[in-house]
């Protein structure tokens, strides 16, 4: 077998109220292209950077988060080369000395749990965005427009050392960061709206221990197509690989449309940035004391949520770690089990109905609006008898959709459950007149038949009936 | 009015009205033959109340184009004040102009200006050095009574040395470089020209300070609201045997500068002459961080927002063509020189280097201003060279030797006159230690009470410009 090696080089936008050097907002993707723009993110002459405060105590929250040493002292510098989304003709980044280092994360798959090391996180702004005409890139388009907007939304590159072994644990551990960064509040984690974005490299050694080059893959927008790139890669590198070849040195693009690789540079082809300190920001000195502050008031990650849940609420792990991949759901949750007592009931429940109605109308949990209180409602009318499961399965989008509790729902739709003996025994009487070939049966042992005969009740009663006393009453009836 | 604000004092021109009609007219009258204003202010009515002063083209006010000489910026409307603009305002400032410099502030001389040289008050066969020349002529001839310029490796001692008046470049941090537009960040700060020291503190008083917009501005707050006293009794000051002894100071100029040296010793101060090997490094450590810094500062000027934008056939081609047309020769050239240096193969060699030198030319600098209050030593190996004399670029570049140094390692640093040779002024210059320049400004005028520069506490006008 081939062995994989895959490294990520992940960027997070920061949801800081504003930019990273200057004062526009940074929360600008739903915006008209450049109305979130100043002298300074545009690159006017004479303007200058000033470090926003809340970018270095993000990315000390994620350093720390990540288990990282953050370097007391690091140093911007600047990234140069020339691109109409680039207005100052420069990136100001981090390269020499990034803010923290040496960090990782534990990766869970399935029963394994392994350590994926963190290189490095660093500190930088986001380049614009540009719109072409009748291409997909400058090359050849017949004119292009430039939104602004984003030059200077703050970033964290996360760099992982090469320690992931399958397409399927690099999208585990974007997944992983992704919900890291939301618990920490720092990054929206939105993939698709280019929030967190993800550049993989990726090479294969083989049995006989030969590596191939590296390919750098980039421009993936989704956490399926993580994998889904990845697994592209894997394929054709294996193929090159046993043929006795190997692939080029390059950095391909992720095809959205085709959901395949492409070229885009061979690795010589690839800019000379000629980066250099950024003289017109001092050193960035963080304090011990910061440290230790921000390190005292980080939130609940997510492996400690998972660990609290399965101790507090007795819940599997594969249920606390559904339920903890969300900070909303997960106090949804909780708000939820406190209030009916019932955990696992409440588990299951939210991962089931809560989870299916968020996605079919494309509700967020608030939207969803399920007090507590009508889970108990609900959880009591089916302890008391009063409706079946399914009953309760049934009503449940119209406890969301109405805003109604689930015992007004029961009453208004007369579906409480029959529990009235005659009334079962009525519709079995006849169930029995109408098919006596089957009751000869069931006397003469075939005790299969009684599913027939409990299955008519249902129909006749329209699921109302308390299941368990129609077993009860066909069992007596039947044998007389 | 009574007085004729050429014979007076900042302070004074501060507290009389309508000077800015005054200076104004002289701008008007003589500007075709010095050609130091690029652009001429066009306030007028009660705009005008308030004293007037003049701006190097690569500081923003709001109103006027800021070209910083070049055909790139040609047409550039500053979109915003700059923090030395606004806090002038705010005191009264009024702008007379923007005065003329060579393209980017890269040069000694205003030649590289895409708009021409300025002339220098005392010849105009003559520059009138630079990058600040255009601020320099007009201070030199009354035609403003003070000017802001900017300096990188001497852009503002150079040029007024060779016009005869003081400049003065702050501690690197004091004064907002928000609004200058970039050459070399690290190096580049803004600094008064003026007349006497007294005027150049004056200034300072309403310009510098931190500003939260320029995250090197120190909080530090130096008083220059002072009256400075002259002392020189009882200093000590320390004269470089690397700059006395460099082989292209003129000998008149070296004359005339041990003149002066003596006269200072007369008065009570100590002068000794030491050694700063690194000194030597000082041009070639300069002529590596500031090109570097540059080729990234210009990056931005790429075609498609600045310059004329000549039609292309694709992006490349588009940012090729337009910066070829809007740059000039010397700015070219340092731009492929700081690209090469940054160039990955070569960023050990050169640029890490010069900031491994820089560092141990700041120390060795630092040392001595332990020991001694100031650094004294020539302004400019040379009296204004004639327009068009000199054409190597090197020439020029090794003639930066005496002021770099101070914008290496920060320090604070002032050019005074010191008398004529071959009827031209020459200057001294005194440089401190960081944050001495209350001290050196207070030493300056020490120097200007011997200074056969001055009349009445202000230097001397060329009798063509006070008819």
């Amino acid at each position: 077998m081939n062995k994989t090696v895959i490294g990520l080089e992940i960027h997070a936008q920061l949801r800081t109220d504003t930019k990273a050097f200057c004062s526009c907002r940074a929360d600008v993707f739903d915006l008209e292209p450049n109305t979130a723009i100043c002298p300074v993110c545009t690159g006017q002459p004479g303007t200058l950077p000033v470090l926003n405060k809340r970018v270095v105590e993000f990315a000390i929250m994620a350093g720390l988060a990540m288990n990282c040493t953050i370097n007391k002292r690091s140093v911007f510098d600047r990234k140069n080369y020339f691109y109409p989304d680039l207005p100052k003709g420069y990136q100001i980044t981090q390269y020499f000395f990034p803010i923290a280092e040496n960090g990782y994360l534990y990766l869970e798959d399935g029963d394994e749990k392994r350590k994926i090391r963190i290189r490095r996180i660093h500190i930088e702004e986001d380049a614009g965005k540009m719109i072409h005409q009748g291409t997909d890139s400058i090359t050849g388009s017949s004119g292009s427009y430039v939104d602004l907007n984003r030059c200077g939304v703050p970033l964290i590159e996360i760099v992982t050392e090469p320690d992931l072994r399958s397409p399927a644990e690099a999208r585990i551990f974007m997944e992983l960061l992704r919900d890291t960064l939301r618990a920490l509040g720092v990054c929206s984690g939105d993939m698709e709206k280019g929030a967190l974005r993800c550049d993989a490299n990726i090479s294969m050694v083989d049995e006989a221990g030969r590596s191939s080059n590296r390919v750098e893959v980039k421009n993936i927008n989704s956490f399926k197509f993580v994998e889904k790139a990845l697994e592209f890669e894997q394929e054709r590198i294996s193929r090159a690989l046993s043929s006795g070849g190997d692939v080029a040195k390059e950095t391909r693009s992720w095809s959205f449309s085709s959901k395949e690789t492409f070229s885009m540079r061979s690795k010589e082809e690839e800019n000379d940035y000629r980066y250099f300190p950024e003289p017109d920001l001092p050193k960035l000195i963080v304090s011990e004391d910061l440290i230790e502050r921000i390190a005292g008031n980080l939130p609940e990650l997510p492996w400690e949520k998972i660990e609290r849940f399965m101790k507090q609420y007795s819940l599997p792990r594969y249920d606390a770690a559904v339920l903890s991949s969300d900070g909303e759901i997960a106090s949804y949750f909780e708000e939820v089990a406190q209030t009916t007592r019932r955990p696992k009931e409440s588990s299951n429940w939210i991962m089931g109905e809560v989870m299916r109605v968020m996605n079919e109308r494309e509700l967020t949990v608030e939207e969803v609006k399920v007090s507590p209180e009508h889970f108990k409602e609900l959880f009591e009318l089916i302890d008391e008898g009063k409706i079946s499961n399914k009953i309760a399965k049934d009503i449940f989008p119209l406890v969301v959709e109405g805003r109604k509790s689930p015992l007004e729902i029961v009453k208004e739709k007369g579906l409480e459950q029959i529990d009235d003996d005659r009334v079962i025994e009525d519709a079995l009487r006849k169930a029995m007149t109408d098919n006596p070939s089957a009751v000869e049966q069931f006397r003469a042992g075939k005790e299969g038949v009684l599913g027939y005969f409990v299955g008519a009740v249902m129909k006749a009663t329209r699921g109302k009936a308390n299941p368990s006393k129609v077993n009860e009453i066909a069992r007596r009836m039947l044998k007389d | 009015m009574t007085k004729n604000p050429l014979n007076l004092r900042l302070s004074e021109i501060i507290s009389l009205e309508d000077t800015f009609e005054f200076y104004r007219e002289r701008v008007m009258k003589y500007n075709d033959e010095l050609k130091a204003f690029l652009q001429v202010s066009t306030l007028s009515g009660d705009k005008r109340q308030g004293f007037p002063y003049a701006l190097k083209d690569n500081i923003l006010a709001v109103g006027t184009r800021t070209t910083c000489g070049s055909r790139i910026l040609e047409n550039y409307e500053s979109p915003y004040d700059a923090t030395v603009t606004r806090k002038l305002a705010v005191r009264g400032g009024k702008l007379l102009g923007k005065t003329n410099l060579d393209e980017f502030a890269m040069g000694s001389s205003t030649e590289n200006s895409a708009f021409g040289p300025s002339r220098n008050p005392w010849d105009l066969e003559r520059i009138p050095g630079g990058s600040s020349g255009g601020s320099a002529a007009a201070v030199a001839a009354g035609l403003a009574p003070f000017a802001l310029g900017s300096d990188t490796g001497g852009s503002v001692r150079q040029p007024a040395s060779m016009c005869g008046i003081v400049g003065f470049k702050p501690t690197y941090g004091l004064v907002s470089r928000y609004g200058l537009v970039a050459f070399a960040s690290s190096l580049d700060q803004i600094g008064p020209m003026t007349r006497c020291s007294q005027d150049a503190a004056d200034v300072m008083s309403m310009i510098s300070g931190h500003d939260s917009n320029d995250s090197n501005t120190v909080r530090k707050e130096l008083s220059f609201d002072v009256s400075l006293k002259g002392y020189l009794k009882g200093l000590k000051l320390a004269v470089p045997s690397e700059m006395l002894n460099y082989p292209g100071l003129d000998s008149g100029v070296k004359e005339r500068f041990l003149s002066i040296v003596e006269d200072i010793r007369r008065s009570g101060a100590e002068v000794e002459e030491i050694s700063i090997p690194s000194v030597e490094y000082a041009v070639a450590t300069y002529y590596l961080i500031a090109p570097a810094e540059a080729s990234s500062n210009l990056a931005r000027y790429e075609g498609i927002r600045f310059g004329p934008r000549v039609p292309s056939e694709d992006y490349e081609s588009l940012t090729n063509k337009n910066r070829d047309i809007g740059f000039g020769k010397e700015v070219k050239r340092r731009i492929l020189l700081g690209t090469f240096t940054l160039s990955a193969t070569y960023y050990d060699a050169y640029y890490r280097k010069a900031l491994k030198t820089r560092s141990v030319m700041a120390g060795e600098l630092n040392r001595v201003l332990d020991e001694y209050d100031f650094i004294l030593n020539p302004s400019s190996p040379v009296i204004a060279p004639k327009i068009g004399e000199i054409t190597d670029p090197l020439t020029y570049y090794l003639m930066d030797i005496y002021t770099i140094p101070a914008n290496v390692a920060g320090l604070p640093s002032i050019s005074l006159p010191a008398g004529l040779v071959d009827e031209m002024p020459v200057g001294v210059l005194l440089t401190g230690r960081r944050f001495s320049d209350v001290s050196l400004l207070d030493a300056a005028k020490g120097v200007e009470d011997l200074s056969p520069s001055y009349r009445s506490g202000l230097t001397v006008l060329p009798e063509r410009w006070t008819e």
